[in-house]
């Protein structure tokens, strides 16, 4: 009994799928149609996935610049370093020396010629401290940063994580209108099955009488059109992946070349596995609502009990 | 086996179809039903299968009251009923094997026995050899016999058929009215609506005449 149900599921299945074959314009049109609709969100959360792992990347190095006052000399610099070392939540304090600064500066910012000009060093001795992992989040950093103004010897402390801080507010902001756009691009998927369902039970009506007439159950009258949304989805869902993978591989090497001028490893990633299974399932299963909807809608008007 | 007591359907803008109507039909009965059209024929034949619910009185199948069937009884119901029409009402696309097998697939029956019954009903209507065709390729007799194959395939107890020499000429009707004799004698009921007089004169068997909505001549034999 069981194997012949399974054996009915398997056959309504290839039937769904021959008959998609058979008339390959409106599948191709519809199944783009899916595509389109699924691979915009899909690209949007592979950009956001990669901008976040930038920026991640970015956010290891990030830490405290604290200037110090412009009369305090390179001993009395290392002196207090030496100080601050004790403190847990500092990992490491680099003392950037007026010259190095200087140095630093003029390869940097192409002003050599204008440095020149100037009779006195203008730099202060930069320490850079480097936070203890558990001082990384925004709240303990700003007030290791409060505490080390409120010494004598700080002129300022600038929090290098202020930037990343907004970029991660633009990524959240961006992540949501990411769903929201992927659960409207959702909906448009419904529809498009929706309605290319309904068109498939229009161009079936006879059958789907004569199947009434001869004892069909409604579960197995609804069943190809059912594998029919399902399958519209699956392909759409393929397609979108197949697009977004192209895009990412085309973008492969510009965003190499960019890395490279920035002198970081970092490589544009794609959909992963996960990725992939949840863009396919949810493919399918809106496949099957869209079905399941329409369906639910027109096969009761054709056959008013 | 088939019970109509005190049957009316009425029609919201055509009006009464039935009215009062009662009869009953014997299990393994032969039965034809005439009138002219728009007599009520089709309108009968059409409660029996449910595909339509009577305004008022009893309809009763095999002794079940067809009143005390859910919607979802209803596939089971009509698997009991063979039912042939007129414009033969085959699937195009698929092949005559296919038209056939339909109710037994539908019923979820193993593939097997779903072969082996098709093939048997295609034999019984002498068209075994076209079960690959599609129905287009036969000529109109033939369709209808495909037809009815399909209508028997299930082995229902019970055949309607509305006008099923409808558009056939006289020597292909008398081909498909001894098909209709063969189940007959083999203990299947059968309920056959047709103005085709003649052939009814010839072949002998009980007559309900139906004249807007009422029956008034029966030739039973009972």
């Amino acid at each position: 009994m069981l194997q012949c149900w399974a054996s009915h599921h398997a056959n309504a299945a290839l039937e769904t799928f021959a008959r998609l074959v058979r008339s390959p314009l409106a599948t191709a049109m519809t199944v783009a149609a899916i595509a389109i609709a699924l691979a915009l969100p899909a690209t949007l959360f592979v950009v956001l996935d990669n901008l976040e792992r930038l920026g991640g990347g970015l956010q290891r190095g990030a830490g405290l610049s604290v200037f110090l006052q412009p009369e305090l000399d390179e001993a009395r610099a290392d002196e207090l370093a030496t100080r601050l070392q004790a403190h847990a939540e500092i990992t490491r304090i680099d003392v950037i020396s007026r010259e190095q600064g200087l140095a630093e500066f003029r390869d940097y910012s192409g002003l050599g010629a204008a440095l020149d000009q100037l009779s006195q060093n203008p730099l202060p001795v930069v320490m850079a401290i480097y936070p203890a992992p558990q001082a990384q989040a925004a709240e303990p950093l700003a007030k290791l940063a409060a505490s080390l103004e409120a010494l004598t010897e700080v002129d300022f402390a600038r929090l290098d994580t202020q930037w990343t801080q907004r970029f991660n507010a633009i990524i959240a902001l961006t992540t949501n209108a990411a769903r929201l756009l992927a659960a409207a691009l959702g909906l448009a998927v419904l529809l498009v099955v929706g309605n290319t369902i309904r068109l498939e039970i229009e161009n079936r009506r006879g059958e789907v009488q004569v199947m009434d007439l001869v004892g069909a159950t409604p579960a197995f009258i609804r069943r190809p059109f059912l594998y029919s949304g399902a399958l519209h989805g699956l392909l759409g869902g393929i397609v979108a992946w197949i697009m977004v993978n192209l895009c990412s591989h085309l973008l492969q090497g510009p965003v190499g070349r960019l890395a490279s001028l920035y002198s970081t490893d970092f490589a544009l990633t794609s959909l992963d596995l996960h990725a992939t299974l949840v863009l396919l399932a949810g493919a399918v299963a809106m496949g099957t609502l869209g079905s399941w909807l329409a369906v639910g809608q027109h096969l009761s008007r054709i056959n008013p009990h | 086996m088939i019970r109509f007591e005190q049957v009316t359907k009425r029609y919201p803008q055509r009006g009464d179809a039935l009215k009062g109507l009662s009869f009953a039909l014997e299990p393994g009965e032969m039965v034809f039903l005439t009138g002219h059209s728009g007599a009520g024929k089709s309108t009968l034949l059409r409660l029996i299968g449910l595909l339509e619910r009577p305004t008022r009185g009893r309809v009763t199948v095999n002794g079940r009251d067809l009143a005390s069937l859910s919607r979802r009884h209803i596939p089971a119901h009509r698997r009991e009923i063979g039912m042939i029409f007129q414009e033969h009402r085959l699937l195009p696309e698929h092949s005559v094997f296919d038209n056939v097998a339909l109710p037994l697939v539908a019923a979820g029956m193993h593939r097997r026995e779903i072969g082996r019954r098709a093939r048997a009903a295609l034999d019984q209507v002498g068209l075994l050899r076209f079960e690959r065709a599609l129905p287009l390729t036969l000529s109109s007799g033939e369709q209808q016999r495909v037809g009815i194959a399909r209508a028997v395939v299930g082995r229902p107890p019970v055949i309607l058929a509305d006008e099923p020499t409808g558009n056939l000429d006289p020597a292909l009707s008398r081909e498909i009215f001894h098909l209709f004799e063969r189940f007959h004698q083999v203990g299947v009921s059968l309920l056959i609506a047709t103005h085709d007089m003649e052939l009814i004169a010839s072949m002998g068997h009980r007559t309900l005449r139906l004249h807007e909505g009422r029956l008034v001549a029966d030739s039973g034999n009972w």
